[in-house]
């Protein structure tokens, strides 16, 4: 089974990568990774920038709408995604647990979409 | 014993097994359940037209394997499991006992697994578990069918979608799960225990349907305490299931409930279950139950309300107090202060048990002090508070109750 681990984090609560704390949750951030790929359970897994240089487009009625910011406004941001193939939920619960700001932010899960090859 | 009642009981008897069966055989929740129903369609007409089979269960199960190999033939889905399935199906084995309960508890741990919605987990376990029919669920839950059928679909979409396992969690899991399961059990319990008027007959039922999950429970995990203390709790407090409420439906206190027609046996297997549970605890309790059935029992001990072990009744609330500090025990605890010492010191207590004021929507607050009150003879006083009662009361039954107690006061 293959699944998105969609992270969530509030910007203002996770460290400043450039200081020591932040260099620490860098490191378990690495070696996370690492872990996921040596289970072969690891399909990818991307960081986001922040909010703040994000752009949302849409196209109404043929006209292109650009602007500055995130499409919902809410306290979490997405931050980062992890694909991953596993047995089943649990065990996605199970990495989803040790991701490092999963003890301030949400893992959000979801099961990739299957399309029927025929 | 005629066709249709061989049905019935093998229903009541074998359904939930033959669920969880097939979802090992099958992987699929929906097959099952499909290839499960149409399994006792045939039984229903084969058994009176040919007798009705030697093993019931296996008969069942070797009609629904087949009807799968049928429904799979072209499903590419399948394709790895339609050997193995045409083997089970032409030679079933003997599969050993404890093999058929692990496929139960897995099918329970799965419909109660906490990646579905609270009200969905309640709906899968009666639906698989209890056997009971979308209808009967929808009646009992006082929902249409219709939206009781779409909770269902949207739970099994969501099971098959997400790969929710339907399987035993890992040992190092399985309190915290147990303790979900545990939940949704007690949730059907109260379901069916809270509503006291009108639907009464009804929803009484879910207390069976709880008890029947309950026993399940026990069955599968004997040793685990925190299930005892669970069926100890609803055995007891069911015990007292026809003295609740009057020939009106106004609910009746405790201490005027006719006690010749409390339950005998469900208290005497309340009081066993606890006793087992305390041995297994060495005398703690393994969850918030345990407690709330020592109250249960330690009411059901007492042949009248004025033998009640009132010092028993506060110790335990102190016990619970103790672990969670919140102004509603302290109010039951207050209660049972004032049957112990008197009027005077459990008003006391009961204005101790709320300093901050978060009891001031809670007719039992207000109802409780009100009692308290007419007992001193402050009646003005005692109007007052089950006015208040009155005003913040959402439950018909009990307000008509606490109106006709303001009435006698004036």
């Amino acid at each position: 089974m293959k699944y998105a681990l969609l992270l969530y984090a509030d910007e203002t609560v996770q460290p400043d990568y450039t200081t020591a704390e932040g260099a620490a949750e860098m490191q378990q951030w690495f070696e996370f990774s690492q872990e996921l790929g040596a289970a072969g359970a690891m399909l990818g897994g991307e960081a986001l920038e922040g909010v703040a240089t994000a752009t949302t487009v849409q196209v109404r009625e043929g006209s292109t709408i650009t602007a500055d910011g995130p499409f919902a406004e809410t306290k979490e941001a997405l931050g980062g995604c992890y694909l991953l193939d596993v047995d089943d939920l649990d065990a996605a619960i199970k990495w989803a647990e040790k991701i490092p700001n999963v003890g301030y932010g949400t893992v959000e899960i979801r099961p990739l979409m299957v399309f029927d090859e025929e | 014993m005629s066709a249709i009642n061989a049905v019935d009981a093998a229903f009541r008897g074998e359904w939930s097994q033959l669920v969880a069966t097939l979802v090992r055989d099958l992987g699929d929740l929906s097959l099952a359940e499909d290839v499960a129903s149409e399994a006792f369609v045939e039984a229903s007409s084969r058994w009176h037209r040919d007798g009705i089979p030697r093993r019931p269960g296996a008969w069942l199960l070797t009609t629904a394997r087949r009807k799968a190999i049928d429904r799979i033939r072209r499903d590419r889905r399948f394709d790895d499991r339609r050997e193995e399935l045409t083997r089970l199906a032409e030679d079933p084995p003997e599969v050993p006992a404890e093999k058929l309960l692990d496929d139960q508890l897995a099918l329970i741990f799965g419909c109660c697994h906490p990646a579905l919605a609270p009200d969905a987990q309640v709906a899968l376990t009666l639906r698989y578990v209890a056997g009971l029919s979308t209808a009967q669920i929808a009646r009992a839950f006082l929902v249409p069918e219709a939206t009781m059928a779409k909770r269902l679909v949207r739970a099994k979409r969501k099971i098959s979608a997400a790969a929710v396992p339907i399987e035993i969690p890992e040992r190092d899991r399985i309190a915290e799960r147990l303790t979900a399961v545990c939940g949704v059990v007690y949730a059907v319990f109260t379901e069916g225990h809270a509503s006291a008027s009108g639907t009464a007959l009804l929803r009484g039922s879910l207390c069976d349907e709880a008890l029947f999950l309950a026993d399940t429970l026990v069955e599968l995990l004997p040793d685990a305490p925190q299930v005892r203390e669970l069926r100890a709790l609803c055995r007891l407090t069911d015990a007292r299931r026809a003295t609740r409420v009057d020939d009106d439906g106004l609910p009746v206190l405790l201490r005027d409930q006719d006690r010749s027609r409390w339950d005998r046996s469900k208290i005497e297997g309340g009081l066993a279950d606890l006793a087992t549970a305390q041995a297994l605890t060495s005398g703690g309790s393994a969850s918030p139950y345990g407690p709330m059935a020592m109250l249960a029992g330690v009411h059901a001990a007492a042949p009248c309300y004025e033998s009640t072990n009132w010092t028993a009744i506060v110790a335990v609330y102190d016990t619970m107090i103790r672990r969670d500090p919140n102004p509603v025990l302290a109010l039951n605890r207050a209660a049972a202060i004032a049957e112990r010492d008197g009027p005077e010191a459990g008003l006391a207590a009961i204005d101790a048990a709320d300093p901050h004021g978060a009891l001031a929507t809670y007719h039992y607050f207000h109802g409780a002090r009100a009692d308290l009150l007419a007992r001193l003879d402050r009646t003005e006083e005692a109007v007052a508070a089950y006015t208040a009662a009155i005003e913040c009361c959402d439950n018909d039954a009990d307000r008509r109750w606490l109106e006709s107690r303001r009435a006698e006061l004036t």
